[in-house]
């Protein structure tokens, strides 16, 4: 690192010193000068979000900045520099590609895979009906068994789709939400028949209604019962599975509808500070839950912004712990959090070419210090990715890992005018947000008058208008064409037999099954729903006796009732 | 603005697919152009969609599909629409769709498929030349 000669003079007379800053200020002047003078390639150099950037970064940008208190050392308060003192000379982030297709035979297949190729953690993605609520063999889910991910609507789906895995030695994720609480205890059940205790689980329900709601748009029923089954897991989990994270509080999905990289970072806080309130009203100590708590951020290709954005949320994060909910254990303090590569990102035009974005944003979640990723393949925006294109991104974590170089000293941009400028920058407008938020009276509030829905679309129509306006570029979409194209890739195509074989699977287990201990079962859970008991040990015995995920979000409906999209454009 | 700016355009999403920022910004778009655009929101049935359609007197139904239900999603509406008397309804949509399925969605009624990367304008000037008001 450069040193500027006013240190390398520190303690010498006043005249050298001024002579410096004289030295100094003409430097400056002179190329401000030559720059004010050069021709320009655009006339406004802005982020992919729209945030203005400065053509260079110097001292001044950082008056007034602390950096023992802003910046400080790896794996202490406010953990700017990374969670962990080692970071990844310890240990790499674990590389956990998303996959679910098909049946849960198909997908059980595909794990195996992956895990065989160095693969260090699973990460489930399960298809449509089943993240909505509805069993294959549901009108709302003709079309679709198998389609976005795997099927899975009984324990016996789930006994499948983990055959043959050791669970005590992987980590598991699933991304599933409104139907995270039946999937959750359907994995609890399967390990214990596994003969693994829950305290041996270590793993991710997604489990994040709020954003939901902002964004993703997988829901059963409103807001506020949405929220309390959240907390419902975060407090089974405090006390029956310890070692798992009940919730991953995600940006990831409110980047992919279009926000800001701001406004994925506040939107996302604002959102674990919605279940932390919800927890601690629940009666639950905050240090009790809060070390659990987990986040997933995307990763989209404004390099720079990205980083910034990773260094912020850990920093927002340490300080709305300690000193809004006054937790004490250090764990609770630090932001862990997974990320994936941007998918709206991706091209369907040359997509070959989304190996490089995938690169180039991977890269970003590393040196903003990820505890885990995924890479995107680069057929994901034609179809779910083949084995060949899967296998092309998680080398590229893997390149990332033991090639580039970048993993060997921690948090390489610390110190660095622009990216700590840009730190702090974003933090400031996203602690905005928040504070906006809060005089709304909180995230549900204002998720109920459609205030960050609005704020997303609107960015999302301000970035569209900017790549048909030819302001902002992607390259192969609306620079750089090829005319008539064909796709050089081959893709995954998921046979309509699946759904037929699932549903098949289904009538054979409801007809096996104990059907009246089954209804008795959904009974005990629709009352639990009440009383306003916790549901999570009421859902465990139902999914033990076979009830389908169908069955027990037919009660969540009939309990809290559906809710209706608003349809904000 | 012209005649054809008078057009009611339905813009929907069927099935439980909750992608919805490209059909967000179509729907914004095509009303900034002056349609007049009303959006069904999020999981609606084929059966619901036609309802709305009829309900709504539109002249076309534009379907965003990125959840690979296209080639029964598309068809199933098509033959509901049919079944009402409102055969006459334009029929258009996007999403992800593979290049392999678009000739199929064609054959079974569908005016246009827009892929990934499609501008905004590109299908302003589509429903201009292609949608015509219906005579109700």
């Amino acid at each position: 690192m450069t040193v500027s000669c006013g240190v390398c003079f520190r303690g010498s007379s006043m005249s050298v010193q001024e002579s410096d800053l004289n030295k100094k200020r003409m430097a400056k002047e002179r190329w401000e000068r030559e720059y004010g003078r050069a021709q320009k390639r655009e006339a406004d150099f802005t982020t992919i979000s729209g945030m203005d950037v400065p053509p260079l970064a110097d001292t001044e940008d950082l008056r007034g900045f602390d950096p023992d208190a802003e910046v400080g050392y790896p794996g202490q308060f406010p953990y700017t520099r990374g969670i962990h003192s080692t970071m990844y000379r310890s240990r790499l982030w674990t590389m956990r590609q998303f996959a679910g297709f098909g049946t849960p035979e198909d997908t059980n297949r595909r794990f195996k895979y992956l895990l065989s190729q160095g693969q260090t953690g699973l990460s489930t993605a399960f298809d449509m009906p089943t993240l909505m609520g509805y069993d294959c063999d549901s009108a709302m889910a003709r079309g679709e068994v198998g389609r976005e991910g795997v099927s899975v609507s009984s324990l016996e789906d789930m006994e499948i789709l983990f055959d043959g895995i050791n669970l005590d030695q992987v980590t598991t994720s699933m991304t599933v939400n409104c139907s995270a609480s039946i999937v959750f205890a359907m994995y609890l059940v399967m390990a214990e028949k596994k003969g693994v205790s829950w305290d041996k689980l270590r793993g991710t329900l997604q489990n994040d209604m709020l954003k939901e709601f902002i964004a993703q748009r997988e829901w059963i029923s409103p807001p506020s019962p949405s929220v309390k089954i959240v907390i419902d897991v975060i407090e089974f989990c405090a006390r029956h599975v310890r070692g798992w994270h009940p919730v991953s509080i995600s940006g990831y999905h409110i980047r992919e509808a279009g926000s800001t990289a701001v406004q994925e970072l506040a939107f996302t806080i604002a959102d674990g500070i919605g279940y932390v309130e919800e927890s601690i009203k629940r009666g639950l100590d905050v240090d009790e839950f809060a070390p659990r708590l987990s986040f997933f951020f995307n990763v989209h290709n404004d390099f720079l912004e990205e980083v910034a954005k990773f260094r912020a949320a850990r920093r927002m994060w340490a300080k709305i712990m300690r000193d809004r909910f006054g937790a004490k254990d250090p764990k609770s303090l630090t932001l862990k959090t997974h990320a994936q590569t941007a998918g709206a990102s991706l091209t369907a035009q040359q997509p070959i070419n989304n190996v490089a974005r995938v690169t180039i944003q991977a890269l970003a979640a590393v040196l903003g210090g990820t505890q885990s990723l995924h890479t995107n393949s680069m057929d994901e925006t034609l179809a779910l990715p083949t084995e060949e294109a899967v296998t092309v991104a998680l080398r590229t974590q893997q390149i990332i890992a033991e090639e580039s170089g970048v993993v060997n000293t921690i948090d390489p941009f610390g110190g660095s005018y622009l990216m700590e400028s840009l730190t702090s920058r974003i933090e400031k407008e996203a602690f905005d947000y928040i504070d906006k938020i809060d005089r709304m009276g909180g995230i549900i509030a204002s998720i109920e008058e459609g205030y960050p829905q609005k704020e997303i679309a609107d960015a999302a129509y301000k970035y569209q208008r900017e790549l048909d306006t030819g302001i902002k570029t992607i390259v192969g979409v609306n620079k750089y064409v090829e005319e008539n194209e064909e796709i050089p890739i081959p893709l995954l195509k998921i046979e309509e037999e699946v759904e037929t074989a699932q549903r098949e699977k289904l009538a054979d287990l409801k007809r096996r099954r104990d059907n009246k201990a089954v209804k008795s079962r959904l009974e005990n859970i629709l009352l639990a729903a009440r009383r306003g008991d916790n549901l999570m040990p009421f859902i465990v015995d139902a999914v033990r006796d076979y009830a389908t995920l169908g069955e027990i979000s037919d009660i969540f409906r009939e309990a809290y009732g559906f809710y209706r999209d608003p349809g904000y454009f | 603005m012209g005649q054809e700016n008078r057009l009611r355009i339905l813009i929907g999403k069927a099935g439980l697919d909750g992608h919805d920022r490209g059909v967000k910004i179509v729907a914004r778009a095509l009303r900034d152009a002056g349609f007049e655009v009303i959006y069904t929101g999020l999981h609606n049935t084929p059966e619901a969609i036609v309802e709305t359609a009829l309900q709504e007197d539109v002249d076309a139904v534009g379907l965003s599909i990125l959840s690979g239900a296209h080639n029964y999603l598309f068809p199933e509406i098509i033959r509901l629409l049919e079944e009402k008397g409102l055969g006459d309804i334009t029929v258009f949509g996007g999403g992800i769709i593979p290049k392999e399925d678009i000739d199929g969605l064609k054959q079974k009624g569908v005016k246009a498929v827009f892929e990934p990367g499609t501008s905004t304008d590109e299908i302003i000037s589509w429903v201009r030349e292609n949608v015509s008001p219906r005579v109700i």
